[in-house]
């Protein structure tokens, strides 16, 4: 029994008591304001949201891991969606073919990786700062695409997009089930790869890895194309989701994937943090938006109130902290 | 307590302490401890890691407050406790080991800042403060321009401002901590003439240093501590480095020479002609299987950096090496790794072990493949090639998953080497391995190094430590200026040969 409860100990780690207790408290807290929280509606429109924010999250989070940053996230995604949006109108638009959905999936994709291969290897090689790299790459992504849309929205896609969107496989909805996938190749890389394991050794402390042998640009540039890869999976989606694609499309996104990650207990400087937590944060600020928004509350009330979460967090996390010294201090 | 110096007659001693008992959270740190100090000495103050060196001077300054009865007698003086307020106006200072200084500010505002604190009105005269930032340095006989920013010059110059801004207040005992700990030997040498001349003016200074060789040049008494007692009050003539050891770990060592010959074995490494622009030049030498090579010399002799160019970590403009053999070219680390080559960095903290992750992930990251089933890292095996390090070098450990940094020095080098011996090396370079550990914790690296060395391992000993060299190695290079001036065999020769050779 208590190896069980270690293993599940382990599997977690100490990062899943902030989150846990949150979703603890989000879950409570609604449902005795309103009956109708616990409800198949609730949870319907928290699955189909979480997915955007969710994947667009997953790429943050290894350039956080390695003590960096991915400024150009969302752009990125808007741009893969663009390439397939491109590739489905040079095939007919709304009668493209199956096939000329996968090459573009293929080829956005390939479009988002690009864009992290080109911050990998600026970063790897010139030492720049991630934030800068990553913001400039932004600024690149965001003229290109508006240059290309001329700002507005491209649509006109073929009726079986419909389901990626908006479809359900067992009561799942679709996204979610990429999402979850999503999820779990990331937890899978990161606890048992050794991609995994460099980039945390980078975050914490990139000359000691490269003494021990550990090829540092090859991880950054590695981490970066995963990163970018990502976002086109997020751009696909949203493409699916809005039937349409637009240059600055989940642009609000960006920061607060920051802070998921730092709500999921990842350390802001690099080194440590793992994805199940984060995604368990995901589901609670889902929740609380979702909360809100069945008490009536105006959509921009909870952006505040996720403002206001994660500055509790923090406070909490350093209360905590201070707990823990205090103790040691003591023993 | 027969060696107990007296108190020469005819000095009042400036400082004194009797009857000092101090106890955090059960653990009694200062056990009835004792020290006094002579106006204008210098005085080592000697301990291990823990032994209550800190715990002492922070009672003196103010920052504990000593468990009641205890006596401080100060200029006259008696007190039952200081305050650091009451400390500093008595003209007590500390220079810490990190300094406290601002990189970013100029050189006068470094040492006189302190000046204008809490001064009405608010505004900062630079004039004055310039003035006493020169006078400060004029006793000290340095001179710095005071306007230059401090992170223009370098670490022993940033030392001389922190004790210029010691001695605007009127200090009469200055203690510093580990000064010597970052500086090369010459800076080393700049320092210890600047302490003279503090001690000459009248300032009593006490010294905190692990560098043995030091304490016997600058001071002129020592106190040692041992697990927060007092072992005694000495003077340092006619004391001896080993003397020190075994007052400060009770243990006694043997020092025995451990060379043995080695020449019949087959060459692990040949180095022939290696030079790279700068930093060593015409470098040749080899290293035979089960040998171990010291090499020696003042920082700054290109020893690093030859470890480094070994390690494929920097290119050297011409030469050769050998490896079993075949000839090798390296394009980075991993090369080396993959060849055979183990380099543990003399930078511990920084570069050698990622301090904040786990101890079992700094033990296998160099050796991920060895811990690899169905191409994914395997934990089941990740522990037990760890616990099976722990258990062979015998590192005392609470969990595999704890921070390398709750480790003391001694058990981190443990673990660096077992993640070293992980890779499977036919070389192993140590680069200083017994820097920021402890003295009685060195013997048990180095009688790991010497299994090593029968087990077949080849071992290249770098140290700027001439007696570790001369115990542990089987021959001994002399490195100055780059270049490889001497050689020497332990068993046919005195350690006083070699010393007169690095220190001449």
């Amino acid at each position: 029994m208590t190896a069980l409860v270690n293993r599940t100990r382990a599997f977690l780690g100490p990062e899943m008591a902030g989150p846990g207790f949150a979703l603890l408290g989000v879950l409570v807290v609604f449902s005795l304001i309103s009956p109708q929280f616990l409800s198949r509606a609730t949870f319907g429109s928290v699955a189909f949201q979480l997915p955007e924010l969710g994947l667009l999250t997953l790429a943050m989070l290894l350039p956080v891991l390695t003590g960096g940053l991915n400024l150009a996230i969302t752009f990125t995604a808007n741009l893969a969606g663009l390439t397939l949006a491109w590739v489905l109108q040079q095939n007919g638009g709304v009668d493209a073919g199956p096939g000329a959905f996968f090459l573009g999936c293929v080829l956005g994709i390939g479009v988002g990786a690009l864009s992290g291969v080109v911050m990998g290897l600026v970063i790897a090689y010139t030492r720049a700062h991630p934030i800068l790299v990553s913001l400039s790459m932004m600024i690149f992504l965001r003229g290109l695409g508006e240059f290309l849309t001329r700002g507005g929205d491209v649509s006109g896609f073929p009726a079986f997009l419909q389901p990626l969107g908006h479809g359900s496989i067992f009561g799942f909805p679709v996204p979610l089930l990429v999402f979850i996938g999503c999820v779990a190749i990331w937890h899978l890389l990161l606890t048992r790869m050794k991609l995994g394991f460099n980039t945390y050794m980078i975050g914490s402390n990139i000359e000691a890895a490269r003494y021990s042998g550990v090829n540092t640009r090859k991880v950054l540039v590695l981490v970066y194309t995963l990163s970018g890869a990502m976002c086109a999976v997020a751009g696909i989606i949203m493409l699916a989701r809005f039937n349409s694609v637009r240059v600055g499309h989940g642009e609000s996104y960006l920061l607060i994937t920051v802070l998921a990650c730092f709500l999921g207990g990842v350390n802001p400087f690099g080194g440590f943090g793992r994805v199940i937590p984060v995604f368990v944060a995901l589901v609670v600020l889902q929740l609380l938006a979702s909360g809100l928004n069945l008490m009536g509350a105006n959509q921009h009330l909870a952006t505040a109130v996720w403002g206001i979460l994660l500055i509790a967090v923090m406070i909490l996390r350093f209360a905590a902290g201070h707990l823990k010294f205090l103790k040691r201090k003591k023993g | 307590m027969t060696e107990r110096a007296s108190v020469e007659s005819g000095h009042k001693p400036l400082l004194s302490l009797r009857n000092i008992n101090m106890t955090f959270g059960g653990v009694s740190a200062l056990k009835n401890v004792s020290f006094d100090v002579l106006p204008g000495e210098v005085h080592c103050l000697a301990g291990e890691n823990g032994s209550g060196k800190s715990t002492l001077i922070k009672i003196i300054t103010g920052v504990y407050r000593p468990q009641d009865g205890a006596v401080i007698e100060y200029d006259g003086l008696t007190y039952s406790h200081m305050s650091p307020v009451t400390a500093q106006a008595a003209g007590i200072q500390v220079i810490w080991q990190d300094l406290a200084l601002f990189p970013e500010m100029t050189v006068a505002e470094n040492i006189a800042f302190q000046t204008v604190l809490g001064r009405w009105p608010r505004v900062v005269n630079y004039n004055s403060m310039r003035e006493t930032a020169e006078k400060a340095l004029a006793r000290l006989g340095v001179t710095l321009d005071v306007d230059r920013p401090l992170k223009d010059y370098p670490i022993a110059q940033r030392q001389i401002v922190a004790i210029a801004r010691a001695l605007i207040g009127e200090a009469k005992l200055v203690f510093m901590d580990e000064p010597t700990a970052s500086l090369t030997q010459s800076e080393t040498d700049y320092l210890l003439d600047i302490v003279r001349a503090l001690s000459a003016s009248g300032v009593a200074v006490v010294f905190v240093s692990h560098r043995l060789a030091e304490v016997l040049e600058i001071s002129s008494r020592l106190t040692v501590l041992r697990d927060g007692a007092l072992v005694g009050i000495y003077s340092t003539e006619g004391m001896t480095q080993s003397r020190i050891t075994e007052l400060m770990t009770g243990k006694t060592f043997d020092h025995t020479i451990r060379a043995r010959d080695v020449s019949a074995n087959p060459v692990v490494l040949e180095v022939e002609g290696l030079s790279r622009q700068g930093q060593f030049e015409d470098i040749s030498f080899t290293v035979r299987r089960g040998e171990t090579l010291g090499i020696t010399g003042l920082l700054g002799a290109g020893r690093t950096e030859l470890a480094l160019s070994l390690f494929g970590m920097l290119k050297p403009r011409s030469g050769s090496v050998k490896l079993e053999g075949k000839p090798v070219h390296f394009s980075s680390n991993r090369d080396a790794i993959a060849a055979g080559i183990a380099y543990l960095s003399e930078d511990r903290l920084s570069l050698g072990l990622i301090q904040p992750q786990s101890i079992a992930d700094n033990l296998v990251i160099a050796s991920l493949d060895r811990i690899m089933a169905g191409g994914l890292l395997s934990d089941n095996s990740k522990r037990d090639l760890v616990a099976r390090w722990i258990v062979d070098l015998g590192v005392k450990i609470g969990q595999q998953g704890d921070a390398i940094s709750t480790l003391s020095g001694g058990n981190q080098q443990r673990v660096a080497i077992a993640k070293w011996l992980a890779t499977d090396p036919k070389l192993l370079i140590l680069d200083a391995p017994t820097v920021g550990v402890d003295v009685g914790a060195r013997a048990g690296i180095f009688n790991i190094v010497a299994k090593l060395a029968d087990t077949g391992l080849a071992i290249i000993l770098i140290s700027d430590e001439v007696p570790e060299v001369y115990f542990n190695a089987d021959r001994v290079l002399h490195m100055a200026q780059g270049r490889i001036v001497n050689q020497f065999t332990p068993s046919e020769c005195a350690l006083q040969d070699i010393e007169a050779s690095v220190y001449a």
